[in-house]
Formats: C-alpha cells, sequence, structure tokens
C-alpha cells in the first residue's frame, strides 16, 4: 500500500490563540462578508448557538488560502444552533438542531 | 459506414472544462518543478480508489459488539479507528451516535468534505447542489426522499461539515440481530446509513456466520 506522506496542517500542535470559550457558553457568529476563502457559512452568520464542543487549533483557512501559515492557530468550536431561529419558515421538530465547526475570530460572546 | 460508438463507451469529443484544465496544468507543473512524481499522483489516486465504505461499517459493528470501544469512539474518533488498526491518515474524525430518539445526517454546504479514509469517495448527490443547500433546511423533506422518514418526536441534527473534522453516523443497532457477529453486522450497515440518509435494515443482510 503506497503511504501518503503527512501535511505539515494536519499537526494538532500548532501555536495557538488563547481558547475563549467553553461548551455549554453562548456565542454568536460575527455578521461579516470578507471577500476571499472562508470556511463559514453565509446562512449561519448572525445567528447566536451554544457551544457543543472545543475540536483543538488549527490554522487560520483565510490565511491558508493565500499561501501563509494560518499562524498563531484559532480555536475550532462545534457550535449547535436551533433550525427554527436559523430559518424562520423552518418545517420540523422545535428541537431540530444544525451543529456546524466554527473557528474562534468568527465568534463573539452572546 | 462504420459502427457509431455506443454512447458513453468511447464517449464524445470534449474539449477540457475550466477546472480539468487547470488541474492538468497544476499537475504537470508540479511534476516539472519536481514537487511531485507522475507516480507519486497515481499512487495516491490508487490509495483513494481503493477505499470504501467496508472500514466505516467494521468501525460500527465493533461499536455495537464492544461498549468499551463505542464509548471510546464517542469521545475520540480517529484515535479509536487508530486502535482498531485502522490506516486512517489526516482524519479527524467526530462520530455521531443515533439513538431511539435522536437522528443525525452530515452534509459539507461548502463543498463536499467526507471521511473519505473511512468511506471512500463521496457519492455525487453528496456533492450536489441540490443536497448541500437543501438537507439544512428542510432535512426532514431530504431524507423523506431517501425513504427515511423520521418521526415527529425525534430530534434531528445536522452536521455541517465546515472546517478540519469529518464526521460518522453510528446507526441504531436493529432489532434482531442479536447474537450476531461482527462480520454479519457490518453487511448491513451501507454508506448512506452512515452519512444518516438511511438506517440499517434485517431484511437486507443476507444469510451469514
Amino acid at each position: 500500500m503506497p503511504q501518503v506522506a503527512a501535511r505539515p496542517q494536519y499537526r494538532t500542535d500548532h501555536p495557538s490563540v488563547p481558547v475563549r470559550f467553553a461548551p455549554g457558553d453562548r456565542v454568536r457568529v460575527r455578521r461579516t462578508f470578507p471577500l476571499g476563502h472562508i470556511r463559514t457559512p453565509y446562512y449561519i452568520r448572525g445567528h447566536a448557538g451554544v457551544v457543543e464542543r472545543l475540536c483543538g487549533s488549527f490554522p487560520v483557512p483565510e490565511e491558508l488560502a493565500q499561501m501563509r501559515n494560518g499562524l498563531p492557530a484559532q480555536p475550532l468550536y462545534r457550535v449547535r444552533f436551533v433550525q427554527r431561529e436559523v430559518w424562520p419558515d423552518y418545517r420540523g421538530g422545535r428541537d431540530d438542531v444544525i451543529e456546524i465547526e466554527i473557528f474562534q475570530h468568527w465568534l463573539e460572546a452572546a | 459506414m462504420s459502427e457509431p460508438a455506443s454512447p458513453g463507451d468511447l464517449g464524445e469529443y470534449r474539449p477540457l472544462s475550466y477546472f480539468q484544465l487547470m488541474e492538468v496544468s497544476l499537475r504537470e507543473l508540479l511534476v516539472e518543478k519536481g514537487v511531485l512524481t507522475e507516480a507519486e499522483v497515481n499512487a495516491a489516486l490508487e490509495d483513494m480508489r481503493a477505499r470504501g465504505p467496508e472500514a466505516g461499517a467494521r468501525v460500527v459493528a465493533r461499536a455495537w459488539s464492544d461498549a468499551a470501544f463505542k464509548t471510546r469512539l464517542l469521545e475520540n474518533g480517529t484515535r479509536a479507528c487508530e486502535e482498531f488498526g485502522l490506516d486512517v491518515p489526516a482524519l479527524r474524525l467526530v462520530v455521531v451516535e443515533n439513538t431511539p430518539a435522536v437522528h443525525n445526517v452530515i452534509v459539507c454546504t461548502l463543498c463536499s468534505c467526507y471521511p473519505r479514509m473511512l468511506l471512500g469517495l463521496p457519492p455525487d448527490w453528496y456533492k450536489s447542489r441540490n443536497y448541500r443547500s437543501r438537507v439544512v433546511r428542510e432535512p426532514r423533506a431530504v431524507l423523506a426522499e431517501f425513504g427515511l422518514r423520521i418521526a415527529e418526536d425525534m430530534q434531528l441534527r445536522v452536521h455541517d461539515s465546515t472546517a478540519d473534522m469529518r464526521y460518522l453516523v453510528l446507526p441504531v443497532r436493529p432489532a434482531g440481530t442479536e447474537g450476531w457477529s461482527e462480520d454479519r453486522l457490518a453487511a448491513i450497515v451501507t454508506r448512506d446509513c452512515m452519512i444518516g440518509v438511511a438506517v440499517p435494515r434485517v431484511d437486507t443482510a443476507g444469510s451469514g456466520p
């Protein structure tokens, strides 16, 4: 079986900015629309949710896309949003949720 | 007159699309500049093509059979897969568990992130704009189109795989599988069950050890 060499961005011990949020914290996704390669979906910007878990810290994708090293890394969270708050016309249970990975620099305390 | 080529066999000549041309140009440049060799590119493609959903199904079957493994899998999917002896380079796995009260489904709205190390190449529908845009805002309707109806009182969790993690659904072990071997259990765990657009069915199992 041929081996594909591990690439540097697959490391998990990147120097990172300090972690600001913990599971259970209420956070809001910044409502901003910069150009470039962004891993924060449009549909969730401006919405508030709850931190489900911290995934670790990873190089910043906006920077990686510009061929820079993306360091210091940013903490990445899984944030849980209530579907009825995200989509006003949502048809489904009121407990239905959507969970999205969002980097710390896209979040503010809510 | 000569026989016309059958459709889809030899195919018609079409100029390369923008992205195909970009891929060829980039690959040739990387080889020319000595960053990669053709052999390395082919080896990576072969490695990807050799992967299928069987590895994921074995992980699910183990989790159904071994409660301690299941706990470790839900805590840290990557570490549990490595402990299981799977070769999953660069995979950072989050396993989400279906229960009688919760159903999970996976999507990547931004592109087509997918746990290829465990499931192989994603199906075309997973990459389609239709699935990616609709399963986040009307997941119950989309699942119904797959033939899966989620009870009104069940919680539906959609996971949008937007950044560095990859996701696998751990389905509910169906009734009627008591005493089954892991191999037999793995045979009913389809790719779609691990994406969350289907659930395992005993009647598709056939006979086995």
